[in-house]
């Protein structure tokens, strides 16, 4: 355990930031704890949601952004349904991921590998191609045998297709992404 | 009742992962004269991947679904998956509550968009605009002594303020339909527990343990199977159920059906219409069982 | 007319933002202003000699002091004026702090407000007339609403006073609350036997009248002379025959009747004496589970009844009062806790509240004071409770904290391991909140002599396993991680909320009621009792949630303020009243439909119908006023020219 020197540690711009994105006043958290009684995930968190949002009340920007918690929330919103203050917590959640991805944070590299061959996959045919997505994922994480088993559960019926689907405006869907890049350049 | 009539957004994993969702979903839509109007052209909502990497880029994605649900004429859109109806909803609730994120939306977009159409689960249009009753005047093979939980997953009834449907804590909506189509549904406390979402590729470990849970609790309580409403809580509890079994010692053999595929059976809908070969853990030996167990009684 | 101006500084809250001396010297270019100054405070003794002496130096007769708010000190310097013999209501004030120097910090602006705010004040003061109060009689009765803990202590302490007393309970016995608590913290000394005699007093003493299973229906007239309609709703049981033997509850058949004594742990039967010490200790019956009332069958009631007094013909009846005080002590109820879907909402059996707890724990309680779960009645083992379920939940729209809810857990947490000894109980709480005598250190003793497993954060969720017990899951901040607890019987500290009905009690006696329906004191440290009505007091929980001792010392104090208020010769009435021009008036009489106070009669006057105000009910709200369509009635000091005159100096550009 180590002393954190609050006065030097505490990133106000960080914090308010992440409030404004998020349009969350994280003042209103009283440490109650529900968030973290109610995440289904706190069993895998390196940091429970209610100390992330103690660490954002203080400002500890790189204790919140290096965390894996950030990546695993699944954003199933139970924090959000049940904090007494009304907080959108898991939109916070959201938000500081944003700001991890943006600021070259990856606790969790399988994770970020997943979310970015599914939108690498929606920007190249406009709707997911889950054949190409695992494909994709596997090349970027070299996870080979990732879900090995269930191709021949799946590929009898008929349930995944090999070829993507074509839309007409998939043309469009890249141009989203295009645009999305050139904003946040 | 003059025919009810939406946009239809069907989502990518009904072409795939989830094709008998699709499939059952449109015969018991059709059964139940309930015209689904397919979006044209329609493309993916972005899904977890886009709001985890931004509300813009995420609101993009499934704005332009809006937009051409909008361009059809049509004031709501009908989505049978939870992650569409989430990010659709989203998309369209931050967008009337703020313009200037309308604007940032827009400048992603060929076509800004103008109205917002309401968005809607089918379970939601079937609850409350059909309801239990209509459903059961036209059940033909009643389900009787088929002992069901329904699993609503995370999202489909929370957060609340989203959402605007159901309890957010001990949803029913499911309950009453499969009760009215005459099955026996056991009180399950987990109804809207997280089954481990999209982690089940990149963190295998989290799915097995949550969906791994659900699936104990099902059997528990006694339930032949297990009704969805949600492709990828249907995916993590049937596709992965043998990988469930293996990490965790168990040897559940638990069918997991989308509430979709038993109305349509209810209903008398040829099986092929309602996809149930697609199912992984073998549906039959359940379905076999509907009315025996009662008339052994 | 000479007037006095003096402008207070309120030591900084005034002369903090306002240059009180500039307002001064510009008071003295407003009419008639012959004398201004500015006062470092003007409320204080050498502040009020310094008006005296001004008016008798200056030969003043009108004052207008701009300070705080009349609410606060208007009567202080109105007996100032008398006291230098010139008519109390030949003065004005200006607030320039709650309206000025607190809520801006521009000194300039301010200033020029100030200056504003005393203009209006000496064009208002130009136009008033020396008014003089009337007297009139007091009716020296009280009546208590409500027959709880706290009032009850008001009730004795009003009765032992030698005042009458009228006490009004909406259930068929007094007690309250309290009456169904095992024991009381911080003590641990059982409840019903120190309530249990205060309650016998009520019954017994020559000064109280005591209306059980009756509302108050509807209240006119003020403060000194009240009168009350009281609904005594039908018992179908004659009070005045029934000896409370139980016979006829032993023989009712219809046994799925709710019991709300016992918080609805189990079933009771249609025709119910509450508990054994009951006051009155007499049946009634609950018409809609009686299967004579409902189905006119039955009647066993009135078969075995050794008194005959089973009454099915009986009707609710009215009765009026005649009182000059009014006690309100209406209590509270608990928050429905079935909002909380992920405590089961309801759905699971040994989900139980602290109310019923104390119930399963009394020995007059239905399982005759042995915890036993409603599920299958076994002795649980382990049990959890969970704090601020109702409490400090924006949420569920309960934000503020009830209070007592920590204290009653630890007080139950040690009761649990006296009943059953190899028991566990676990604590879910937020913070202590335990700031009374004793009480920190009771909550201490639960946890290091009672080993009571206090753990720190909220549970998001109840569940059964399956398996006969209930899965708590929760988190403990402390440890920093989720935990979950395996429980026999979980137990709610449910929050507290303003009793049922409570905004309609407060219209009819016309006192304020905050968001959540608690009844509003005149002021929030300084007229804790009083209500911003005249002779309209408050005593325990219906103001706020609070524990007995609180509850009882409002009691007292709210009979303190009564027995004030009657040592009084005779009362005086505001004379700023509504006054009627007779020559305007055409006796329309919509003055009279549309006063809420009944202080206009139709007179007539050389064979014309004519408005006539009756001084001493006229409580001045103006309305009358407001309504004649011929500006034939004014309110004294508040009339259409004062207030003309005062918008004219506001807009004088």
């Amino acid at each position: 355990m180590q002393t954190v020197n609050l006065t030097d540690t505490i990133d106000r711009s960080f914090m308010e930031k992440v409030m404004e994105e998020s349009e969350q006043n994280l003042s209103l958290c009283y440490q109650c704890g529900n968030c973290t009684a109610s995440c289904p995930y706190t069993f895998g968190f390196d940091i429970p949601v209610s100390r992330v949002m103690r660490l954002m009340q203080t400002g500890q920007k790189k204790a919140v952004l290096t965390s894996s918690s950030i990546w695993l929330c699944a954003s199933c919103t139970s924090c959000t349904t049940r904090c007494p203050n009304n907080i959108d917590v898991a939109r916070v959640m959201d938000v500081l991921r944003h700001v991890a991805r943006r600021e070259g944070f990856v606790k969790e590299r399988r994770v970020k590998a997943f979310f970015d061959s599914f939108l690498d996959s929606v920007r190249k045919h406009g709707r997911v191609f889950e054949i190409g997505l695992m494909v994709d994922y596997v090349r970027k994480t070299g996870r080979f045998w990732t879900d090995m088993d269930l191709g021949p559960k799946m590929l009898p019926k008929g349930k995944m297709s090999l070829t993507p689907h074509r839309i007409k405006g998939k043309d469009a869907i890249a141009r989203i992404f295009k645009r999305f890049e050139e904003e946040n350049r | 009742m003059s025919k009810l009539s939406y946009a239809y957004y069907p989502g990518c994993s009904g072409q795939g992962t989830s094709m008998e969702y699709e499939m059952s979903t449109r015969a018991l839509c059709e059964a139940l004269d309930i015209d689904l109007k397919e979006i044209p052209d329609w493309s993916c909502c972005g899904s977890t991947p886009a709001h985890a990497c931004d509300h813009v880029l995420s609101a993009a994605l499934s704005g332009r679904n809006l937009g051409l649900a909008a361009d059809m004429g049509e004031d709501c859109v009908l989505t049978p998956c939870p992650s569409c109806l989430t990010n659709l909803k989203n998309a369209g609730q931050h967008m009337s509550g703020s313009e200037e994120f309308k604007e940032k939306v827009n400048k992603l977009l060929d076509e800004p968009i103008g109205e917002i159409p309401d968005v809607k689960s089918v379970l939601q249009i079937l609850f409350e605009d059909l309801g239990p009753k209509g459903v059961k005047e036209k059940v033909i093979k009643p389900l009787s002594g088929l002992k069901v939980v329904t699993y609503y997953g995370c999202i489909l009834t929370r957060p609340p303020k989203l959402m605007e449907f159901d309890s957010e804590e001990n949803p029913i909506s499911m309950d009453r339909l499969m009760e009215a189509a005459g099955a026996k549904v056991l009180p399950f406390p987990l109804k809207t527990e997280c089954c481990g979402a999209s982690h089940g590729v990149a963190r295998k470990d989290l799915v097995m343990k949550l969906s791994g849970k659900l699936l104990d609790m099902a059997e528990q309580l006694g339930a032949d199977a297990v009704v969805t409403a949600c492709p990828l809580c249907q995916m993590n509890l049937d596709l992965r159920q043998g990988q469930v079994n293996s990490a965790n010692k168990t040897s559940h053999k638990l069918p997991v059906f989308y509430y979709t595929q038993l109305l349509g059976w209810a209903l008398g809908l040829p099986q092929a219409q309602l996809g149930l070969d697609k199912l992984c853990v073998n549906p039959m030996p359940a379905l076999r069982g509907i009315g025996k167990k009662e008339d052994a009684a | 007319m000479k007037i006095g101006v003096f402008v207070c500084h309120c030591g900084s809250n005034i002369e903090g933002t306002v240059d009180t001396k500039t307002v001064a010297e510009a008071s003295l270019d407003f009419p008639e202003v012959t004398f201004a100054t500015d006062t470092m405070y003007a409320c204080s003794e050498p502040g009020q000699d310094g008006i005296i002496e001004a008016i008798e130096e200056h030969k003043l007769d009108g004052v207008v002091v701009a300070s705080c708010t009349p609410r606060m000190h208007e009567p202080t310097f109105r007996k100032t004026l008398e006291r230098a013999g010139l008519n109390p209501y030949m003065f004005e004030m200006a607030n320039i702090r709650e309206h000025v120097s607190w809520i801006g910090k521009d000194r300039e602006a301010n200033t020029n407000k100030a200056a504003d705010l005393v203009r209006i004040a000496v064009e208002k003061l130009r136009r008033n007339q020396p008014l003089t109060p009337k007297e009139f009689d007091i009716n020296r009765r009280v009546l208590v609403i409500g027959g709880g803990v706290a009032g009850i202590q008001a009730a004795l302490d009003c009765a032992e006073a030698g005042l009458e007393v009228v006490m009004v309970e909406r259930e068929s016995t007094i007690g309250g609350k309290m009456a169904k608590l095992d024991k009381t913290f911080p003590t641990v000394d059982c409840s019903s036997c120190i309530l249990g005699p205060r309650m016998v007093e009520i019954a017994q003493h020559p000064n109280i009248t005591l209306y059980a299973y009756s509302e108050v229906e509807s209240v006119s007239g003020y403060v000194g002379n009240f009168e009350v309609q009281v609904k005594k709703k039908a018992t179908y049981v004659d009070w005045a025959k029934c000896t409370g033997c139980g016979e006829c509850v032993e023989k009712c058949p219809s046994r799925k009747a709710p019991d709300p004594f016992n918080e609805l742990l189990a079933p009771g039967r249609a025709i119910n004496i509450p508990f054994p010490q009951a006051i009155p200790k007499k049946a009634y019956i609950q018409a809609e589970h009686c299967i004579k009332l409902t189905k006119d069958k039955c009647g066993n009631c009135a078969k075995v009844c050794p008194s005959d007094a089973i009454n099915f013909e009986a009707k609710d009846e009215i009765i009026t009062e005649e009182v000059g005080g009014i006690i309100a002590a209406t209590g509270y109820d608990l928050f429905d806790w079935t909002v909380y879907e992920e405590y089961g909402g309801g759905r699971y059996p040994d989900v139980v509240t602290s109310l019923q707890y104390e119930r399963m724990l009394s020995a007059s309680g239905p399982t005759g004071g042995h915890v036993k779960r409603p599920s299958d009645g076994k002795e649980p083992k382990k049990v959890v409770f969970i704090q601020c379920v109702g409490s400090r939940d924006k949420s569920v729209g309960r934000p503020y904290c009830s209070g007592f809810c920590c204290m009653y857990t630890a007080k139950q947490a040690i009761l649990t391991k006296d009943h059953i000894p190899d028991s566990e109980s676990y604590v879910f709480y937020m913070d202590i909140r335990a700031p009374g005598k004793l009480y920190d250190e009771f909550t201490r003793r639960a946890m290091e002599e009672y080993g009571a497993q206090y753990i720190r954060g909220r549970v998001g969720m109840v569940y059964p396993d399956g398996e006969g017990q209930l899965v708590v899951r929760g988190a403990d901040t402390l440890m920093g991680t989720q935990v979950e607890v395996k429980a026999d019987l979980v137990v709610l500290a449910v929050g507290a909320e303003a009793a049922k009905n409570s905004p309609q009690l407060a219209e009819k006696l016309r006192i304020s009621y905050d968001a959540y329906g608690f009844f509003m004191e005149g002021h929030p440290k300084l007229k804790p009792v009083e209500t911003n009505t005249a002779g309209v007091y408050l005593a325990g929980a219906c103001q706020g949630a609070k524990d007995i001792p609180a509850s009882v010392g409002q009691g007292s104090a709210a009979a303190a303020k009564v027995i004030g208020l009657f040592s009084k010769e005779k009362l005086k009435s505001d004379p700023q009243t509504a006054l009627v021009d007779i020559k305007r008036c055409i006796g329309c009489g919509k003055c009279a439909e549309t006063c809420p106070f009944g202080a206009i009669n139709m007179t007539e006057f050389r064979g014309q119908p004519k408005a006539e105000v009756l001084e001493t009910v006229c409580q001045g709200c103006g309305l009358c006023a407001a309504t004649c369509p011929q500006g034939a009635v004014q309110l004294k000091h508040f009339t259409d020219n004062q207030i003309l005159a005062e918008v004219e100096a506001l807009c004088r550009f």
